[in-house]
Order: structure tokens, then sequence, then C-alpha cells
């Protein structure tokens, strides 16, 4: 069956109970999303000068960027360690990261006060800036993604170039030059491949060093000079996760039978990078000598021990099982909980550690800070539908060999 | 006494006047990096909040020297706000806050809240387009033409200071006291230092000022507590503060002696040095890529 499973476009009606749902939770958001643009960032969320940072960055950045890893950590498996076993993955993994990083930078736009002075880090550079060395990353590693994805855009149009009416006669010309992209994008992937692992390394340790700066307001649990490790090491263990419980869902959603054997193979990867996290989390822990605030019952440790707990932990034991590595149940379950663990803890770290020495209004989002964060959410999943539909993304039997297949099959029965 | 808080009023004005002078003519100075600016020339203000009476007229003249609405001059006498604690904010850049003092039966005492312009400033370095920046005179100030509004600058700031103007939708300013840069390099003293009609406030080089304050502390010490507030917290500020008793865990955090920044830079700094990390990752990337790829071929 192995060879037969190659990227197409997935043949599904676009609109279901359950898409016009999640359309009307995207619309809810772009009206929020309108009135940050027209009547200021104060109109919309609770936001004030002791929280300067909210869901926005919290949960829209970073757990965004973290729960886009799975496009390098497949791209490093697939392209640069030549595990091909993996590559029927590496597509969807990279329409995720690069809808995923576009929305990052589109949550980057909205919470920014000065949305029209984005392209300002290009120009004005501070070597020191964590925050500078995350942005110039993740505009590089956007670029680096939409070049990683174009060998999928010619493949889909080459030799099927169809323009409407009077533009037709440029059918030909745009034909070929879709060809000589496609030639040219193969003999350079690997540059591009490996540019976006590395510049993915960079930016997600970066991103844990930003509140590394904030150390007097932050909550000894997860304050530590080791953040960037900690936040790098739990990006490589929440990427595979990502893609399997994401595979799960998009083969549900598609009628499609998950690549069982591919999905437990990646599973396989995830109980080592999580022990490898785990370490460096408790052993940081015990040098800095933070459990004993976990004997104080307050907001910041139970949101911890849920984190460690349910999000690291247990997933951790889970994956070390055979069992739950080739059940898909045990898989989805496994996956969303090191999904809400890494979820949960850029959170914590962004929002729930940061405790201002005065605080005169306590931050809680609102509902329109909610609204946003969901409708992004909702409208990255909308495109996805869409973009599948569109392009070669996701692998299934090739319908040419099957039917192909079938009708031997019959014509032997006679 | 008076006569020496008259000499200190003075130099500080012939010393801002100098520094005005110079950071108009020596425009190549200007663009050295803040570490390069040596300490010496840095200005401050000594708050000795034994001698603050809370009138709030710095409040007042503050607002009036950066344009932002003073409303009413006798409003100010009005006590009632020290009911609260307040924090500067985008509509008011400094205010004065009442304490409570550890020993009953002590008087209430005032203290006066604004930037505290740090040596090492965490905001100028954690800037994602480096819109704040040191002055050679010690003024940390903010640059309207590059801030992006992302509020870094109030996320890494350890006393909590800069504030932003959530309320509008077009060009939100991060709003923070800017130690009267314009003023000085018009040879004035900063609004509140010169409105202060108790001098609890005096303005000089920070050096001499560090000196007065320990003068102080040694000449009173039944009248003060012994510590200067921002000789060494954060690697030193440019504002000082002495005081009848501890200020810091009580109006100040309790901040360490390391820079603001911390860590940070040096993280930064050994992540990036040379770019030789990158480029190492890189290159071991690439050369297992090729050799997997040798190995498939082989098989």
């Amino acid at each position: 069956m192995q060879h037969y499973m190659e990227p197409a476009p997935v043949k599904i009606k676009y609109f279901t109970p359950g898409v016009i749902f999640i359309s009307l939770i995207a619309l809810n958001g772009i009206i929020f999303l309108l009135g940050r643009f027209i009547f200021g960032i104060g109109a919309v969320t609770n936001l004030n000068n002791q929280y300067p940072w909210g869901i926005w960055i919290g949960l829209d950045v970073g757990a965004g960027v973290a729960l886009a890893a799975g496009g390098f950590t497949t791209a490093a498996l697939g392209h640069i360690f030549h595990k091909d076993k993996y590559e029927v993955i590496t597509r969807p993994a990279l329409l995720t990261a690069m809808l995923g990083y576009t929305f990052v930078a589109m949550g980057v736009f909205t919470d920014i006060g000065r949305w029209y002075y984005i392209w300002h880090p290009l120009v004005f550079w501070n070597h020191s800036s964590p925050l500078f060395e995350v942005g110039i990353c993740v505009m590089f590693y956007l670029t680096v993604l939409y070049i990683e994805f174009l060998p999928v855009v010619t493949e889909r149009f080459i030799g099927n170039v169809k323009l409407p009416g009077a533009l037709k006669r440029l059918n030909r010309p745009v034909d070929k030059l879709l060809r000589a992209l496609d030639r040219g994008l193969d003999k350079t992937m690997f540059i591009f491949i490996i540019a976006g692992v590395v510049l993915s390394c960079l930016h997600q340790s970066s991103l844990g060093t930003l509140m590394v700066i904030a150390h007097s307001k932050m909550h000894p649990l997860w304050e530590t000079p080791i953040l960037p490790l900690l936040f790098l090491l739990s990006a490589f263990s929440v990427g595979f996760p990502m893609v399997i419980m994401e595979s799960i869902a998009a083969s549900r959603s598609f009628g499609l039978k998950p690549e069982k054997e591919v999905l437990s193979g990646l599973a396989g990867y995830v109980a080592p990078l999580l022990g490898v996290y785990l370490a460096f989390k408790i052993g940081d822990m015990a040098i800095r000598d933070t459990f004993k605030y976990l004997t104080e019952f307050n907001l910041q440790s139970v949101m911890f021990t849920i984190e460690v707990v349910v999000g690291f932990i247990i997933p951790f034991r889970m994956f070390m099982s055979k069992a739950v590595r080739e059940s898909t149940t045990g898989l989805f379950i496994a996956s969303f909980l090191v999904i809400f663990g890494v979820f949960l803890n850029r959170f914590n770290n962004f929002v729930i550690a940061y405790k201002p020495p005065y605080i005169l209004d306590v931050y809680i989002p609102s509902f329109g800070e909610i609204s946003v964060t969901l409708g992004f959410i909702a409208i990255e999943i909308l495109l996805y539908r869409l973009l599948v539909r569109i392009f070669p993304v996701i692998s299934q039997p090739n319908y040419g060999a099957a039917a192909s297949a079938k009708f031997e099959i019959k014509g032997g029965s006679k | 006494m008076q006569s020496r808080r008259e000499f200190l009023k003075t130099s500080a004005l012939i010393g801002a006047a100098t520094m005005g002078v110079s950071a108009v003519s020596n425009s190549k100075l200007k663009a050295a990096s803040p570490e390069s600016a040596a300490p010496a020339e840095h200005m401050g203000v000594l708050v000795d909040s034994t001698l603050c009476i809370g009138c709030r007229k710095c409040e007042w003249a503050c607002k009036g020297a950066h344009g932002l609405p003073q409303g009413d001059f006798d409003s100010y006498e009005d006590r009632s706000v020290f009911k609260k604690m307040r924090r500067p904010d985008d509509t008011a850049l400094t205010i004065v806050n009442e304490y409570k003092p550890n020993n009953l039966g002590d008087p209430d005492f005032d203290v006066k809240i604004q930037c505290m312009h740090c040596e090492h400033p965490a905001c100028v370095s954690a800037c994602i387009v480096g819109a704040l920046s040191k002055e050679e005179n010690g003024a940390v100030i903010w640059d309207t033409d590059k801030c992006i509004g992302c509020r870094y600058c109030m996320v890494a700031c350890p006393f909590q200071v800069p504030a932003f103007e959530y309320q509008k939708a077009l060009d939100p300013k991060i709003m923070k006291c800017d130690f009267c840069f314009d003023r000085q390099k018009e040879g004035k003293l900063p609004a509140c230092v010169e409105i202060c009609p108790v001098e609890a406030l005096v303005f000089g080089k920070r050096v001499d000022l560090l000196e007065e304050a320990h003068r102080r502390l040694k000449n009173y010490p039944d009248k003060y507590f012994n510590h200067v507030y921002g000789e060494y917290e954060v690697g030193g500020t440019s504002w000082l503060y002495i005081g009848s008793e501890n200020l810091s865990g009580k109006v100040f955090p309790k901040l360490g002696t390391e820079t603001a920044p911390g860590v940070t830079e040096s993280i930064q700094h050994g992540l990036f040095a040379y770019f030789v990390p990158p480029v190492a990752l890189y290159a071991l990337l690439g050369g297992i890529m090729y050799l997997t790829k040798k190995n498939e071929e082989e098989d």
C-alpha cells in the first residue's frame, strides 16, 4: 500500500455543520479585530500599564510559535536525517507551520500599538534585544516556509495552468515559468530546509530569553536563566505530537485512514525528547531550590502543577508505552496532553508567572481578546481545509493506481 | 546648609548648560553606546523624602513641561489622593505617594516616583528597535520615530515605570519621565526640581549627589535610614533616594545589584558570538544531510 500513497488534493465538501460553526467563531474574532484597529488596544483588551502583555503575546505568539514546531522538526527528520518513511507527513506539517507562523505574525501585528511600523526591526537594529532576534528570525523563517511550500504550488499547476478568458494566451508562458521555478527550487531547496531548522532553533530559544530580562517580576517556578534552553527543548518535544494529533484529526475529518505505522514511529521519538526536557526542568528546579514554592497554595503553584503533571509527566509515561504508541486513541490523547502542556507552559511563562511589583488592576483576558485569539485559530483551520482541497498536501491512496488494481481484481474473479 | 544647596543648584545649572551645548555640538558622542558614556558625566537627582511635604507641585510642573492636561493648580492641595497608592502613567509622568511609617507615631512620609533613569537600563537593552536610549547626561529617553508599540520595555522595567497610551488607535506613545531632556538641553532644570519649594529634589552630577547623600546619612544618623536607594540597585540609577526608613521593599522593589538587563545580554551575545553558533549549526545540519543522503544512495 505504501507505494500508492502520494500527496493529492483532498476531495471533500467544504462546508459541514462543524465548518459553519468554526466560521462563526472566525467572524466573531474579525469583529473584535476591527474594534482593535478602529478604537485602539484599550478598547478591546484588558491590558494595562501593569500587565503590558496578555494572551495575544502569550498564546497567539508564544504558544503559536511553539505549536508550529512540527514544521521544522519533521523537516529535520525527513529531509536532513533522511528518514524517508516520514516524508508523507512533512507536507501537512509544513502547511501547518506556514499557516501557524502567518498567524503568529498576524498576532504581533494586532498586539503592537503601532502596527504600521512592523517593518522597523528590519531597519533599526538592537543587537542586545532578544525580541529583535525573535522578530528577525520569525520574518525570515516565514519567508523560508513560503519558499518551502512553493514546490507544492508548482506541482499543482505545472501542465495544469488554465487561466480564464483573455488571459488564456498566457497559459504557456506561465507554465514555462513554473517549470523553471520548480527546477531552480529543486536544486536549491536544501539551503532553505537547513536555514529553516537553524532559524527555528534560534527563535524558539530566544522566545524563552524574552522573559529572562523581567526576572525580578517572574515567579521563581518559571524564572531561570536556562529558559531559552527549556523553550527549545519543549519545542522539540511538541513538534511530533502536534503532527500526530493533526494527522489523526485530519484523516477523521477527510474520511481517510490514519497512517498508523508512520505516526507510531514518530511517537517513538517523543518520550526521549520529553525526558530530556523534564530532566533539565527538574534539575534546574533542584539546583535553584524552587520546589519549596509548590508548598504554597496559589494560582502560580496550581497552574505549574497542572502544566508539569498533566502536560509533561503523564504524556511522558504514556509515550513510553508501546500499547499507547500503537493505538490511535492512545496516540491522540498522549499527543493532545503534550500540546496542552506546552500551550499552558507558554501561557504560564508570559502571563501567569509575570507578577508586577505594583498591581492596581489584575489582568483577566477580556471577551474581545479571547474572541480574537479564537478567531485566528478558526481562520487557520478554515484556511487549512481550503488549501488541502487545492494543493497536493495530504498523502492518500493514489486513486489511479487503486482504481486499476480494483479493476484487475474484478476481472480476475470473473 | 542652605548655601550648600544653592551651590549645588547653581553648579547643576552650569552643568546642565554645558551638557546642553556638548549634546548639540558633539553629535558623534551622542551616537556612542550607553556604556561608553562616562558615568561621571551623568546627571541625577537626589530625592530626600524626609524633606518632601507632599505638595505635589512637581506633578503639576511635570505635566506642564510635557504638554499634559494639568488641571487646576489648587486642586493639587487635595491630600485625599494619598489614600490610594498611585503609579506614574500616561497622564502623569511623576506622582507622589504617601506611606505609613514603620514606627507608629512617626509622621507619614511622601515619596515622589518617576523613571529612575538606570545606569544600565533594561528598557534600552530590551527595546526591539532601539527606540529607548541612555543619553550622556544620564537621561533615558524614548524616540517616537522608531517605537513600534510592542511594550517590551514595560515588561523589562524592574521599576514598572513606562506606560502606554492604550486608548489611542493611532500613534499611541510610551510615556515616561524623560528627565526633562529638552529643558536640560536649554540649560534649564528639570521642571519638578525647579518648582520644589522645599528642595526635597536636588539636581546635580550623580557622583556629587552620592557624596551629598552620604554626607547627610553620616551627619544625621537618627534622621535617616543608612541606605542610598539607587546607588547600587540594578547597577545604579541616576535618581537617588534617601529617607527616614528603608525604602527598598516598601516604596521600591527589592532589587539586587546586578545590572537591570541581568544575564539576558550575556545569553544574547553568547548565542550570537560573531554568528559562530548559528553558522556552526548550519554546517552541522548540512553535513548530516549530505552524509545520510550518501548512505541512502549506497544502500
